[in-house]
């Protein structure tokens, strides 16, 4: 195994206060179980699973609650054994209705006796691998949830030769990540010799961000003796986003509109890779993971492995409750998480944290005119002009705004947080991808018709 | 789940809620004000020094200038209905650079006509901080400048230390329009620009705006804004950098006539200018490579003026000019998009 820092250095970035002192050396601890589970039928990108069960069912740990509702999809399954007590209508942590399959736990915790652990993943061929995670429901739990299967099985005749595994966790905030790298590196490591017997890639690389030094060494003694090299990144966000993480390995740019495939790279996040293992090695689909409740006004910040469909509210109690009236409530990290009007909605699988902000911290500014002073075009790590684009935005040239490229935006939030005049830059932006989004559809569909 | 919030603790909200705005929920904490404030504070050695060299007088131009150009600025805001900006404290920049830029005996009713001219015509106009082309600071200096050319060009008396002639000499000229003059006229270069001429330019001891005379003091403030990022290495290096190849190439063709290129920086307002006027955010690039050929142009522009144009000096000039390349600097200067146009790699 090979230690080297990273060769690539991508433009832009910027650099929050990590606040990731708080849990990053505290250990996991399991979450009790919940009086009713929230498992939402949507946990992923793609279309919502759709309930396979009804009122009054007796269900297992591990059973399916609702399957796939199509190819970019992937089944739910319940958390633990109890009763389904309804199937009802509740918002998401985006806002959103969804249905949501509610279970109240008998706290017998037994598994699904179909479930059973796979043979050895090394005889087996790559298609039955990925049925496997197909069955076990896994998605990409970095916080975007795109089902995995469809990224490990990239059409006839592409190749991924480079297989990098995200461990950057760039968000401020946030120890999940590291502390399953620190936690369970087994685990993680043989997910991702898996991952790599099904693409068949030829190199294989770690990329951790060199602010967690227990992460590096806990990852490097699980490779000691392995072809895999181990790249660690400069601390900065937004690090571990994908094109920029592919850059900073690869020195490959993912083309404008592009998948990453199409620079022949793939990226996991270390806790896709940890629940692959779970998935093929020990035969237990995706129903549970770790999430940091942090922030100065929860009691006692903690990294907890809770069950999906646990309520944000009994995180927060079980951390000791509020210390005050908090200014935000934050699904994810504060850079790209979703703020949230209340505690009700429930873990899914991409909630890495919940973070509770101070009101100073969340101050309210009134936007002023842009000064040109080009922070947000040295910060922005696509190299759009988020000043201009802004601008334009309010103007409402949407046409203008794609001849510059927003659509190239991945709404990392660097603009808006570097901008000394307060201006919602990515907001804009962010509104100016939906609507021309909404545009384009129209048009196809015109053209159809 | 009823009761995690304690009643007992402060709470900081009006509202009973917490807020449910759309991401980023962080931010560098940067604001407008505080980077006026931080250029008016790096401003302050360059204040010290004209206390030091013209006494009352700059005094006097810095306190008109500033209170006319706030008092400007509240006045607009209010005629055209629009919020009170004079938060921002960018008037208060704009008032103390127009000081900087005046000579130290011009009379206070022209100070306030620069600073009106500057803030209302040069900035409020055009919809306020964001909005304007031009450096206000600048616009309000040049309307003075060609309207009251004579009190715009008087000078208090300076002692020359090593005069040419050997005998000791008193001008009341700036030594960029000493030297011009003296040229102009056919006569040879007018002073010895030796080791002890040098430090005494650099530390100010010579005739010049209120401002622009300790090259050390603004050298203290540019250095404090390149320190807090409020100002980007590129134009101080290339504008500079720009004026001393272009002084060298003029000394080296012909040494009797120009002076060594550390005449060039270390007279009128090129180190103010570089530091302090170049460097405005509003009507500068915002790309890097946009900022550097500003810098360059400004460098030419200022020499070009200085050895062939009709004012002794042209940084005030050269910025302008170079403010209107602007906007197509930006659009020169756009950069690469991530992930577009990449010239294909060999396999």
């Amino acid at each position: 195994m090979k230690t080297r820092r990273a060769m690539f250095r991508s433009k832009g970035g910027v650099h929050p206060a990590s606040r990731k002192r708080a849990t990053n050396a505290m250990p996991v601890e399991f979450m009790p179980l919940s009086k009713v589970l929230f498992v939402s039928m949507v946990q992923h990108m793609g279309a919502p699973a759709r309930p396979v069960v009804k009122k009054g069912d007796a269900v297992m740990r591990g059973q399916v609650l609702g399957e796939a509702g199509g190819y970019v999809s992937a089944p739910v399954h319940a958390p633990t054994s109890g009763k389904v007590i309804a199937i009802s209508e509740r918002p998401t942590q985006a806002g959103l209705p969804a249905a949501c399959v509610e279970i109240e736990p008998d706290g017998e915790d037994r598994w699904d006796a179909a479930r059973q652990p796979g043979p050895d993943w090394k005889t087996m061929e790559a298609k039955a691998l990925v049925e496997r995670i197909v069955a076990a429901g896994i998605v990409g739990m970095g916080g975007a949830g795109f089902p995995t299967h469809v990224k490990l099985s990239p059409p006839a005749g592409k190749t991924i030769d480079t297989l990098i595994i995200n461990g950057a966790e760039c968000e401020p905030y946030l120890t999940a990540d590291q502390r399953l790298m620190v936690e369970a590196a087994q685990s993680i490591w043989t997910g991702v010799q898996i991952v790599r017997q099904i693409l068949g890639a030829r190199r294989l690389v770690m990329a951790i961000e060199d602010n967690k030094p227990d992460a590096i060494q806990a990852m490097s003694a699980a490779m000691e003796g392995t072809d895999a090299e181990l790249v660690v990144l400069k601390t900065e966000y937004p690090q571990g986003a994908e094109k920029q993480l592919i850059y900073a390995v690869t020195g490959r740019e993912v083309p404008s509109g592009g998948l990453p495939m199409a620079v022949g790279a793939l990226v996991e996040n270390v806790g896709t890779c940890a629940a692959i293992y779970d998935a093929i090695v020990e035969g237990r689909p995706l129903t549970e993971r770790i999430v940091t409740v942090t922030g100065a006004m929860v009691r006692t910040p903690k990294n907890l492995r809770a069950r999906i469909g646990t309520p944000l509210a009994d995180l927060v109690a079980f951390c000791g409750g509020m210390v005050g009236l908090p200014g935000k409530i934050i699904c994810g990290g504060p850079m790209m998480g979703l703020a949230q009007g209340s505690l009700e909605a429930a873990v899914t699988k991409t909630t890495s944290g919940v973070v509770l902000l101070p009101h100073q911290a969340v101050q309210q500014f009134s936007s002023m005119p842009c000064i040109s002073c080009g922070r947000c075009v040295s910060a922005c790590p696509m190299r759009l002009m988020p000043n201009t684009l802004g601008e334009m935005i309010e103007a409402e040239d949407n046409e203008g705004a794609e001849g510059l490229n927003v659509m190239d935006c991945i709404e990392c939030g660097s603009c808006a947080y570097e901008c000394p005049a307060h201006r919602p830059l990515v907001q804009h932006m962010r509104q100016a991808k939906a609507e021309i989004t909404k545009q384009r559809l129209k048009k196809a569909t015109a053209a159809k018709g | 789940m009823n009761e995690p919030v304690e009643k007992t603790l402060p709470i900081a909200a009006k509202e009973p809620t917490w807020l449910a705005s759309s991401s980023p929920h962080a931010h560098s904490g940067d604001s407008v004000r505080k980077i006026m404030l931080t250029v008016i504070i790096a401003l302050m050695p360059a204040l010290a020094a004209a206390g030091i060299f013209f006494g009352w007088d700059a005094l006097r131009l810095t306190g008109v200038c500033i209170v006319s150009c706030v008092a400007a600025e509240a006045a607009t805001r209010k005629l055209m209905r629009r919020d009170k900006g004079i938060g921002d404290l960018s008037a208060v920049v704009t008032g103390l650079l127009l000081a900087f830029n005046l000579p130290p005996a011009l009379p206070s009713w022209m100070a306030v006509v620069g600073s009106i001219v500057a803030i209302v015509i040069a900035k409020q106009f055009y919809g306020g901080l964001g909005y304007n082309p031009f450096n206000p600071a600048l616009i309000g200096r040049v309307l003075l400048l060609i309207s009251f050319p004579v009190a715009m060009t008087t000078w208090g008396p300076w002692q020359i230390l090593s005069p040419a002639a050997g005998v000791d000499a008193i001008t009341t000229a700036t030594p960029l329009g000493l030297v011009k003059t003296t040229l102009g006229t056919g006569q040879p270069l007018p002073f010895v620009f030796d080791g002890d001429t040098i430090l005494q330019f650099f530390m100010g001891a010579k005739n010049g705006c209120i401002g622009e005379v300790s090259v050390l003091a603004l050298l203290i403030g540019g250095m404090y804004l390149l320190w807090r990022r409020c100002i980007s290495w590129q134009v101080p290096v290339f504008y500079i950098g720009t004026v001393a190849v272009f002084a060298t190439i003029l000394w080296l063709a012909d040494p009797t006539h120009n002076y060594n290129p550390l005449f060039h920086i270390l007279t009128g307002g090129l180190v103010l200018g570089a530091f302090f006027m170049a460097t405005d955010m509003v009507t500068t690039p915002v790309t890097k490579t946009g900022l550097m050929f500003f810098g360059i142009g400004c460098g030419v522009l200022t020499m070009v003026i200085r050895k062939w144009g009709g004012y002794p000096e042209g940084v005030s000039f050269a910025i302008l000019i170079m403010n209107a390349f602007t906007p197509l600097l930006n659009r020169m200067t756009r950069p690469r998009v991530f992930g577009h146009g990449q010239k294909k790699k060999q396999a």
